[in-house]
């Protein structure tokens, strides 16, 4: 930064927020980032997020009232902080068309600093399609009050009246005389002024947008093609030494001989034991993975018998009480109506998040503070557990997000990075924690295994008489009920958060958890009730759907492909399957081959159809659905984490299998404009049908019906001799 | 074996005392600090750690330090000239053709090797040609697209 150092300066005009310490500290920090005006964002519903922001952070101080910042620089630069991570999903460029559009500056004189616990204000975490949905709106807000400010200033500087003012490019001038005019960065003058609107403008209508709505390419696009961009591991500090943690064979493993004489002769390699922790450090990971490799450790390893062909049982025998997410009408009476009964059982395996970038982090201790470079999609959620780890307060934990290499939800949790804040703290060197491939599989936060059991009936007329959905650990996400059927209950035994005890390893938020596999179930199921009543399957989706919304998408989709009426199984492997997910309504429909002589399943082309709300970046929400369906191709088909006895036996890329070039379908995406709408999520919504599109997919080449996902040759081939 | 190493890299001529067993993508990323190069799996199963030697697109995490004496190194922080970006790197750019960004750099070094042996490959030709290299992005579509794109910018000459 160019600019001198300024402290912050209240000025008479607006009502400045009720002070507190930690805001006197944020802004003591932002001007020693450089002069510039702040605007604290007031927003709609700011006693809700100042709600969660407690809850999220258990009572630390944070600065809650001021949920999203700019900065107007001297040089008119604007840059925008948010507490959200760049980890490939694209806010890096959507948040600076809002800011953009909403302060009337040019797109590119909008910077963006991500994730920094000390210069952006709480969040609490990058996931749940978000950003753009509800964080969005604190970022528009933000600069929609700016720009009022601005035009004070400018009313106050240029002797006219505010009404005659406008404002474009970062420049206000007097409509009646253009030439008196005055940039945002002459107005502030290098100065911090903390000043509030009594009144805040009203954001701008849509169809006012020349920014947002508009598609705009990655902006950090040229940094990641010249290998420029920084993430974690690329971070290097002088004397920083990598370590290799000890690590056991199996989860539940506990160690009861560790040797580590071998690795302490090796020749500049420091070996810490601190309790649990044993790593062996260097400034080369080579080497400190070869020294490691020389600790000779044995292992009590309990033999649970659990394996991921007796994980169903295990789940089933284990399920806590269910809870109801939506019903109506009455079972009972349904059952009555029914004069055909569809009941099927529908599993599915742990999945892993598998990002090409490692957990990593670096962290180092300097002058009583301690900071934190880290792949995770929880800045500050790792700020928090990594002071209690190491006995710092919050404050003196600064933890920096550079560019995430993949998240997908596996990123919520950040082991790694309490490993190195420990390792820094007892070795007194910048620590970088890398997990290998191996430690990237064996500590992910699966998607857990879980079980659907659908019991339904369809009435004379062949409409859905009743349907009893029962899902085991996925979770509720996605299971509720959209269509107009009468009698439907929906019980959801445990959630994909709460289960301690249960799963063999730990699970987490996989990319829209539970949603996955509760359209999976669904829409398999549907489409053997179709079959059931010799109808077509988007028909039979319609003739039970009201929601406008979900029909649209429907309607588009099936126009994308060229689809035309048929019953199931009409041999054409044309798959259909629809949700809802983080607001938004997505469908599906893909074409499948099945080669009946080893049941290898080709996806010929995948169609989507999404309706979203406004959509500030199409360019971007598209390449957000076509890597939701291109990723979602490996959970159908593939990817499953087989396990025994706490011990993973798919530990790299060479058995599990995530998709491939020559996996590629050809992909067709439509957004379904509905600009009446705030916008919805785009990170997920579309991932969630892959599972169900392609199991219907298979069920109408072929007549079988695969239970279990993902749907590998051997288990196409069982289903084919089973139907 | 601790020797010294001789090699180009970037078009620059180095030459270091080391231990010339270490993986190469190691002294890349440590000694010589050069990160472009990424660490994706450790065992050659994902592409995010591909480098160029004598313009093949090799894994850089298996190949030696010892292995690449007297070679050409190329690493994505050489591929662009005086500021100015290859034409596979502007098809990257202009196409989307990435998301979180960390498999990209071995993406486009693979797709320099494809082009280098094969200049006016089908689409078939670069799918098979880039099968080895991971994405959990899912951006293979814009992917291929792009490599088609700097095909046709480089008009079937060397890239």
């Amino acid at each position: 930064m160019k600019s001198k150092p300024a402290q912050p300066e209240k000025q008479a005009a607006g009502v400045a927020p009720p002070a507190s310490v930690t805001r006197r500290e944020f802004l003591k920090r932002m001007g020693l980032l450089g002069g510039g005006l702040i605007v604290y964002a007031t927003v709609g519903d700011m006693q809700a997020f100042a709600r969660a922001a407690r809850e999220g952070f258990k009572g630390a101080k944070v600065p809650v009232d001021f949920n999203a910042f700019l900065k107007v620089g001297t040089d008119s630069r604007v840059t925008c902080f948010v507490g959200k991570i760049e980890m490939g999903q694209g806010p890096i460029t959507s948040f600076a068309q809002m800011v953009a559009e909403e302060l009337d500056v040019l797109y590119e004189s909008v910077d963006m600093v991500m994730g920094d616990t000390d210069r952006c204000p709480w969040d609490a975490g990058t996931w749940g399609s978000y950003s753009t949905r509800y964080y969005g709106i604190f970022v528009k807000e933000a600069a929609c009050e700016a720009k009022g400010v601005l035009l004070e200033l400018a009313a106050e500087r240029l002797g006219c009246p505010p009404a005659r003012l406008v404002a474009q490019a970062g420049v206000i001038y007097d409509s009646n005389r253009a030439g008196n005019r005055v940039t945002y960065g002459e107005l502030t003058q290098g100065r911090v002024i903390e000043r509030h609107l009594k009144e805040v403008p009203a954001l701008k209508p849509v169809t006012e947008y020349t920014i947002s709505g508009k598609p705009y390419l990655r902006r950090d696009a040229r940094e990641k093609v010249i290998g420029a961009a920084r993430y974690t591991g690329d971070i290097r500090l002088p004397g920083m030494v990598y370590a290799k943690i000890l690590r056991p064979p199996a989860h539940g493993a506990k160690p009861v001989d560790v040797d580590t004489s071998a690795a302490e002769r090796v020749t500049g390699v420091e070996v810490v034991r601190d309790g649990d922790l044993v790593a062996v450090l260097h400034p080369y990971p080579d080497v400190a993975q070869q020294a490691l490799a020389s600790i000779k450790a044995q292992y009590d390893r309990p033999q649970t018998g659990v394996n991921d062909n007796t994980i169903f049982e295990h789940l089933l025998k284990n399920a806590p009480s269910p809870v109801v997410a939506d019903q109506a009408g009455d079972l009972q009476m349904g059952q009555k109506k029914a004069t055909t009964i569809v009941e099927e059982t529908y599993l599915n395996s742990y999945v892993a998040h598998a990002p090409m970038e490692t957990h990593t982090a670096l962290a180092h201790f300097e002058n009583g503070r301690l900071t934190v470079w880290a792949s995770t999609q929880s800045p500050f959620g790792v700020q928090r557990q990594v002071a209690e780890a190491v006995g710092l307060s919050a404050e003196k934990v600064r933890v920096i997000t550079p560019f995430v290499g993949g998240g997908f939800g596996g990123k919520s949790a950040s082991a790694q990075a309490i490993e190195a804040a420990r390792l820094a703290k007892i070795t007194a060197k910048p620590v970088m924690v890398m997990w290998s491939r191996e430690e990237e599989f064996f500590f992910d936060t699966f998607r857990p295994a879980a079980v659907v059991k659908i019991r339904s009936g369809l009435d004379r007329d062949g409409s859905v008489a009743f349907w009893d959905y029962h899902v085991y650990f996925a979770g509720q996400r996605g299971c509720e009920n959209f269509y107009e059927i009468p009698h439907h209950r929906e019980s959801v035994y445990g959630e994909w958060r709460i289960a301690p005890g249960i799963h063999p390893f730990a699970v987490g938020p996989w990319r829209a958890p539970a949603a996955n596999t509760n359209v999976y179930a669904r829409d398999l199921h549907l489409n053997l009730m179709a079959a059931a009543a010799g109808q077509d399957p988007l028909d039979f989706r319609l003739r039970h759907l009201k929601d406008r919304r979900m029909r649209s998408v429907l309607e588009a989709v099936a126009q994308k492909i060229g689809y035309t009426s048929a019953k199931t199984p009409s041999g054409r492997g044309i798959g259909i399957a629809c949700g809802i997910d983080a607001e938004t309504v997505v469908a599906v429909m893909a074409e499948v081959v099945v080669d009946p002589k080893n049941g290898a399943v080709r996806v010929k082309r995948v169609a989507c159809a999404q309706e979203m709300g406004q959509v500030v970046n199409p360019q971007g929400a598209t390449i957000q659905m076509e890597g939701c369906l291109t990723m979602g191709l490996g959970y159908a088909l593939a990817e499953e984490m087989r396990f025994d006895s706490g011990r993973l036996l798919d530990t790299n890329f060479d058995t599990y299998t995530i998709p491939r070039f020559s996996w590629v379908p050809k992909i067709e995406t439509v957004i379904v404009p509905n600009p009446s709408l705030p916008p919805k999520g785009g990170g997920e919504p579309a991932i969630v049908c892959m599972g169900g599109v392609l199991a219907t997919a298979v069920h109408d080449a072929t007549g079988a019906k695969v239970l279990q996902l993902p749907m590998t040759r051997d288990r196409v081939m069982a289903a084919l001799k089973n139907k | 074996m601790i020797e010294t190493i001789a090699f180009t890299l970037n078009d620059q001529p180095v030459s270091l005392r080391v231990d010339s067993d270490r993986p190469l993508l190691w002294l890349l990323r440590t000694d010589l600090g050069l990160t472009g190069a990424k660490f994706g799996c450790g065992e050659g199963l994902c592409g995010a750690c591909t480098v160029l030697v004598n313009n093949e697109a090799v894994p850089a995490c298996q190949m030696s330090v010892k292995a690449v004496a007297g070679s050409d190194v190329r690493t994505i922080e050489g591929l662009a000239k005086n500021g100015q970006l290859h034409p596979i790197q502007e098809a990257f750019v202009a196409h989307d053709a990435l998301q979180c960004g960390f498999c990209t750099p071995g993406m486009i070094l693979k797709a320099y090797g494809l082009l280098v042996s094969n200049p006016t490959p089908t689409r078939q030709q670069i799918v098979d040609g880039m099968e080895d290299n991971l994405c959990r992005c899912g951006a293979h579509v814009r992917i291929v697209e792009a490599i088609q794109t700097a095909a046709k910018a480089l008009k079937g000459g060397t890239p």
